[in-house]
Order: C-alpha cells, then sequence, then structure tokens
C-alpha cells in the first residue's frame, strides 16, 4: 500500500484524528496524527489485512523549537510497507497515550524519550529514566540543557 | 634492574649468589605476577580482549585476569567512565587490597577522549576520582602501547620503596588515630 | 529381634525465600557493563529488570553539534566491534540525500568490508558465547582469525578497531594492490577455523545440552518486542534487509539467508541464534568471494564524489542497513545548515536487549547467562 491508501484508509476508520498526509521532496513520507488517538490509529495500522504494521522500528522524540514531536517508524514483515507517523505535542505540558500495548517494543524507546526530552507517556508501565542515573536533572536533548557544572561532587566539564 | 639481570653480569664471580635488598626481591615478585581486575567499559576493553587473546597473549606478563577487586593487584581502567560508573570504579578501587595500581587505558579514561565537548554524562578523566599510576594514550591503543604501559608499570614496581612506605602510613594512621595499638618495629620511628 | 519399618516420605514443595540478586555491572559475562537486578527464588529467576545507562556517551547530543562528516567517527564507536558496518546506513542514507553517486568499486569495497566485519563480529559473539559455557579453546582459534581481518583493516584504513573509512561520497583510500589476495587468504582460513568450530563448540553435547531448549522466544514476541538480526532468524523469520530490501549491490550476490530451524530442540532457543550466526559466516564468505570476482581490478579514485562542503537540503529520513546484530537504522533531521538537527540512533542491541526479562523467566540463574550471550549485545549500542 502506498501512503495515500493508508491515509485513506486511517481517513476511514478514525474520522478526522488523522489530521494530514505530507509527501514532500527529501522527506518520508508521514501522517499527522492527534495525540489523544495515537493508540487507535496504531491499533487499525496494526490490525487492517491490508496494513499489518506490525514491527515498530523506531520511536523518535524531536525538539522542534517550539513544539516536541513523536516520530513511529512503521514497518510490516509482510507487505513490506512503511509509513511514519508524527504527533506534534506542546512544549510546556507534553503527554500522549502510550503504545506499549500495541507493540512491547515501544516501552524502552518510550522510557528514552522520556529520559531525553522529558514526554510523558500517560499509562506506561514502568516509565523511569533509562540512561541518565535515576536522580539525574533536566532532559539532555531539550536544545536548552545546559550541561551541570557538579554531579554528586564530581566537576563535570572539561 | 631486575634481581636476576644481576645474574647476567659477566663480573659476577660466584654465580648463583645475589647480593641485594629484601625490597628488590619483593618488588620483583610484585612486578613481575600482576594480578588484574578484569573490567571491560567500552571499546578499548575489545582490544584488551585481543590482547588477551593468542595473538599478544598478555599471560607472558604475568597477568592473571581476576574477577574479583580484592585479589588484584591493579585495575585498568579500559574505556570511557561515565557519571553513573564513577561511583562504581570508586568503590572497586577501594575494595582492592593495598598495594594497588591503577592503569588508564585509552583517551577516554585519560581525559574524555572524543566525548570531551558536549559529553554531558563523561567523566573527563578517570584521575577526577581516582589516582592513575600509567596512562596509555590511543583511542584504542595499540596492543604494542598497551606493553610499554605494561613495562612502564613494572619499572615503577621494581623502583619502589614498600617498607618506608609501609611505615610512614602506619606514622600517619598512628598520628590521626586511626588505627589503635600497632606495633612499629625498633628504628622505624625515624623513617620519614 | 529385629522389625521393619516402613516410612511414608512426603516429597513436598519447598518453598524458599525469594532473593534478589545484582548482577553486573563489573562482571565477566554480562558483554558490558550491563547491570541485571535478578529475583530469584532457589535458582529459578523469577524477575528480571535491566539497568543501563553504564556507557551513556551522549552520542545524540554530539551528532547535534559535529557537520555530517564529523559524525562518522562518533558512529564507529557505537557497536565498536563492527564499526565498518555502522558507517554503513549512515553513509548511505547522506548519499541518498545528497544525491551523490559513488564508483562502482566503491561499492564493492564497502560491501567486502562490511561482510569481513561481519564475520569478525560473529567470531566474537560466538567465542564469548563459548567462553560463557566454558569453552576457552574456540575463544583462541577465533581471535586468531580475526586478528587476520584486524590487521587488513588496519591496511585499508590506519585503525585496528575503529576505521572511519567509509565517507560520504566514497571512501577515505582505494584498497591496497594485494587486497583481494589477502581476502581470499582471510575467507579460506576463516572457513577452516568454522569447520572445526562446528566440531569443537557447536556440535558438541555439553554445549548442546546447555543451550537447547533455553531460552525460547517465538517469532510473534519477538517481531512484537521489534527484534532483528540472527535474534529473529534464529526463530525462524527470513528478515534480512540485504534480501528483503537490497541496498547498495547487494541484489548482485547470491547468498541464502539463515534461518533457525530448532534442530537441536525447540526452534527460537539459543542454540539456534548461535547456529545462525555461524552459518552465516559461510554465507558472507560467499558474498566476499563473488564480489572480488566482480569488483573492477584498475585503480579508481574512490574520492572522487566526495563532497567539498556538504550542505544537504532541508529534509528528514530514515536509512538502515543489516548490521550483523541486526537493523541498524538513523533517523536523521536536516534543517540546511552544516550541522543536523537531530540524529536518532535505533540501535539493533538497545531493541534485541529488551525482550531479555520475558525470555529468561522461568529459567536457572546459570542459563540467565546462556541466554544472554545468545543475544549478542553491544553495551556502546545500547547506551550510544
Ligand atoms: S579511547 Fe577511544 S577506543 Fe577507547 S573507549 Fe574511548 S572512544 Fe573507545
Amino acid at each position: 500500500m502506498n501512503p495515500k491508501d493508508i491515509f485513506e484508509l486511517l481517513k476511514k476508520e478514525i474520522g478526522d484524528q488523522a489530521l494530514e498526509l505530507v509527501e514532500k521532496e527529501y522527506h518520508d513520507p508521514f501522517i499527522v496524527v492527534r495525540a489523544n488517538s495515537i493508540v487507535e490509529t496504531c491499533l487499525v495500522l496494526r490490525d487492517d489485512p491490508n496494513t499489518l504494521f506490525d514491527y515498530l522500528v523506531n520511536l523518535s522524540g524531536v525538539d522542534d523549537k517550539d513544539k516536541f514531536v513523536v516520530v513511529y517508524h512503521l514497518y510490516s514483515l509482510k507487505h513490506r510497507h512503511r509509513i511514519v507517523l508524527k504527533v506534534y505535542l506542546d512544549r510546556e505540558n507534553p503527554h500522549i497515550p502510550t503504545v506499549e500495548r500495541v507493540w512491547r517494543s515501544a516501552n524502552w524507546h518510550e522510557r528514552e524519550a522520556y529520559d531525553m526530552f522529558g514526554i510523558v507517556f500517560d499509562g506506561h508501565s514502568d516509565l523511569r529514566r533509562i540512561l541518565c542515573p535515576y536522580d539525574w536533572e533536566g532532559h539532555p536533548l531539550r536544545k536548552d540543557y545546559k550541561t551541570p557544572d557538579y554531579y554528586k561532587g564530581i566537576k563535570v566539564p572539561l | 634492574m631486575g634481581l636476576l639481570n644481576r645474574l647476567d653480569n659477566p663480573y659476577n664471580i660466584s654465580p648463583g649468589i645475589v647480593l641485594g635488598t629484601m625490597e628488590d626481591l619483593l618488588n620483583w615478585g610484585r612486578a613481575r605476577s600482576d594480578w588484574y581486575l578484569q573490567f571491560g567499559l567500552a571499546c578499548c576493553a575489545i582490544e584488551f580482549m585481543a590482547l588477551n587473546a593468542s595473538h599478544y597473549d598478555l599471560m607472558r606478563f604475568g597477568c592473571i585476569p581476576r574477577t574479583s577487586p580484592r585479589q588484584a593487584d591493579f585495575i585498568i581502567i579500559s574505556g570511557t567512565v561515565t557519571l553513573k560508573m564513577a561511583e562504581r570504579i570508586k568503590r572497586l578501587y577501594e575494595q582492592m587490597a593495598e598495594p594497588k595500581y591503577v592503569l588508564a587505558m585509552g583517551s577516554c579514561s585519560i581525559c574524555g577522549g572524543p566525548y570531551w565537548k558536549e559529553g554531558y554524562h563523561v567523566l573527563k578523566g578517570v584521575d577526577r576520582i581516582i589516582p592513575v599510576d600509567v596512562y596509555v594514550p590511543g583511542c584504542p591503543p595499540r596492543p604494542e602501547a598497551f606493553f610499554d604501559g605494561m613495562i612502564k608499570l613494572q619499572e615503577k614496581i621494581n623502583k619502589q620503596k614498600i617498607f618506608e612506605k609501609r611505615a610512614r602510613v602506619a606514622q600517619e594512621d598512628a598520628k590521626n588515630g586511626n588505627i589503635g595499638n600497632i606495633h612499629l618495629p625498633h628504628g622505624w620511628e625515624e623513617v620519614k | 529381634m529385629s522389625e521393619t519399618k516402613t516410612f511414608e516420605i512426603d516429597f513436598g514443595k519447598v518453598y524458599s525465600e525469594r532473593m534478589r540478586l545484582n548482577v553486573g555491572p563489573q562482571h565477566p559475562s554480562t558483554h558490558g557493563v550491563l547491570r541485571l537486578e535478578v529475583e530469584l527464588e532457589g535458582e529459578v529467576v523469577t524477575e528480571i529488570v535491566p539497568h543501563i545507562g553504564y556507557l551513556h556517551r551522549c552520542f545524540e547530543k554530539h551528532a547535534e553539534n559535529v557537520t555530517y562528516p564529523q559524525v562518522i567517527p562518533y558512529i564507529d564507536r557505537m557497536d565498536y566491534i563492527s564499526s565498518m558496518n555502522n558507517e554503513f546506513p549512515y553513509v548511505l542514507g547522506m548519499e541518498k540525500l545528497l544525491g551523490i553517486e559513488v564508483p562502482e568499486k566503491v561499492q564493492y569495497i564497502r560491501v567486502i568490508c562490511a561482510e569481513l566485519n561481519r564475520i569478525a563480529n560473529h567470531q566474537i559473539a560466538i567465542a564469548t558465547f563459548g567462553l560463557d559455557s566454558g569453552a576457552f579453546t574456540p575463544f583462541l582459534y577465533y581471535f586468531r582469525d580475526r586478528e587476520m581481518i584486524i590487521t587488513l583493516f588496519e591496511k585499508l584504513s590506519g585503525g585496528r578497531l575503529l576505521y572511519n573509512y567509509f565517507w560520504i561520497g566514497g571512501l577515505m583510500h582505494d584498497v591496497h594492490p594485494t587486497f583481494a589476495e589477502d581476502c581470499l587468504e582471510i575467507v579460506k582460513q576463516v572457513r577452516k577455523t568454522n569447520d572445526e568450530a562446528l566440531d569443537l563448540l557447536m556440535y558438541n553435547k555439553i554445549f548442546v545440552e546447555r543451550t537447547a531448549n533455553i531460552g525460547i522466544l517465538p517469532a510473534d514476541v519477538a517481531i512484537n518486542y521489534g527484534c532483528s538480526g540472527p535474534v529473529l532468524r534464529g526463530s525462524g523469520v527470513p528478515y534480512d534487509l540485504r534480501k528483503v530490501e537490497p541496498y547498495s549491490i547487494y541484489d548482485k550476490f547470491d547468498f541464502d539467508v539463515v534461518v533457525g530451524k530448532g534442530e537441536m530442540g525447540t526452534l527460537g532457543d539459543c542454540w539456534d541464534r548461535n547456529i545462525v550466526r555461524v552459518r552465516e559466516i559461510y554465507e558472507s564468505c560467499k558474498i566476499i568471494e563473488q564480489a572480488i570476482e566482480q569488483m573492477p581490478k584498475e585503480p579508481c579514485d574512490v574520492r572522487q564524489a566526495v563532497p567539498k562542503r556538504i550542505k544537504p537540503p532541508v529534509g528528514e529520513f530514515y536509512c538502515r542497513a543489516e548490521n550483523p546484530k541486526g537493523e541498524l537504522g538513523f533517523y536523521i533531521i536536516s534543517d540546511g545548515s552544516p550541522k543536523p538537527t537531530r540524529v536518532r540512533a535505533r540501535a539493533t542491541s538497545f531493541v534485541n536487549l529488551s525482550v531479555l526479562p520475558e525470555i529468561s523467566k522461568g529459567y536457572m540463574i546459570a542459563d540467565l547467562i546462556m541466554i544472554l550471550g545468545s543475544l549478542d549485545i553491544v553495551l556502546g549500542e545500547i547506551d550510544r
């Protein structure tokens, strides 16, 4: 299925929760979805016999200056096609439902996005930091992050 | 030089008899059977594995890997030390018995290596938390470079005055009241 | 007078106290600085919580602060056992974005290097897996051979472990004149050692007993957890990016995708995952031989397509390639400046490790080490 058909399917299944399909030069085609309908969208994409996206390749958080973006790269082992989903979140209070129950690989990816950007995944079974120490302050991959001077009495900068 | 090298001396008319101090003998033994704490951290650890394997054979230096810090003479910090790890390295170092040595392998453990600039989670040099005896630079250092470092460490051990050091430490401890009832041997009080 | 009494002995179930055990981060068999919090009932594992991040070296932060070609050395240091393979998806993606056509010879050299590095990676994986199970000899054999591959890479790039050999649009240098002969020599030796290792390790009764029927990973679980590489293929799913989505020039070669078949026990156990690696070495040897045969012989300027200044158009894309450990991908966002806005690495081992708590419950603690070894993880990639 090409991205257009997938978008049509989504339109049929979840109505106007799927906002738009973007096909630009130098961009992988992506579909923008509303945050509160992400689980529904993913379930449709995973279970519909025409799409069968059973493989979550990647889930990344992105700091897009005034917004946070959560990007899902999906792939289907059977049909061998792929699609990208994007959810724009507001910077002050980034909340999004977890897709851990759809693909279990999302568990660690979401923990990493939480660790690096502070995006909160509602309903996640174990939302802790994953790479940084548990008592780390701040979210390092935000563009406005400042490296701390000391951590537990150890000087950090060179 | 090592004790046994004196046997090679052509002017030594009574082969088999070597005059030396007790310290020489002890140092000679210590320098040639260094057991190390096995602690792979990052890419350098892979090079270190190659060092242990068939081609380079680290064991000919008398280095035997130990997995417990209590049995180790020196620790090889091979790789990037992160802040999450720093605490543990310090603890492992403290668990080792004196005399103990530290060999920092790779530029990461010397100064942060390629991660010096933006590494918010990288410790810029392991010597910020534990004292280092030998630095082996490189990213990763070649096995030959590591051997050079190993020889440097042996030289350092050879030259050490361990009796003096022990006496000094004991005196300091006694002065600070760290240990009760220690019996310094006769004549050691004067040693500085 | 003697009297015989019979006793009824009640062999009831013993309930022992649950114990929480800490494995790592300083432990020889965790393959790096992985820490596992294990809950045991007697010897049986009931719960596992992996703690990672002990080697978090801020790759993604660095990538945002250096130019595009400067990212490559950091990528080398992610999965430091197979650096050549790591560079592959990144340079492929960048070339696609910039619209660069690389010379044919460069393509061939890249494939040969990637396959040689795949062999080296699998050799380490099998050797250390053998070490975990107590077999020391294969370790020595495999490392002797690996040293040959490393020496060849050193001739090519100057580095023994981290190469920075693939550049965007080309290579660092052309190959040396005896490259083809060296490769064929290596292939011959690798095949021989692999045959030996099959006897010595894989079909050894002790090894089979320790790995067959242990850590069974069914195919649907593996897919749901996003596993890839030998971990997924060991469960019988023929998913290999070199075949399903041939990148570079992989469509010119004839090779098979190795999958586990459950020969020694259940499909998807530790033995299956490991035999996939052993057999993949043979497949890589095949690819190398074909590539050497087809490779253009005359010297070529491998830097002719390397751009002077790299300033890609605004865009974002996901590029991927088959790493020895599985699918390695980079999600790169460019805003038109010489530095990337975001480089997100889809680290193979990171995803593969997340399946560990699922498949090791109910086995003995000694089996846990085998399961961990069969996943072939590299902590540099997990923590980045
Ligand atoms: S010095 Fe280089 S090779 Fe060694 S751990 Fe650091 S980055 Fe890796």
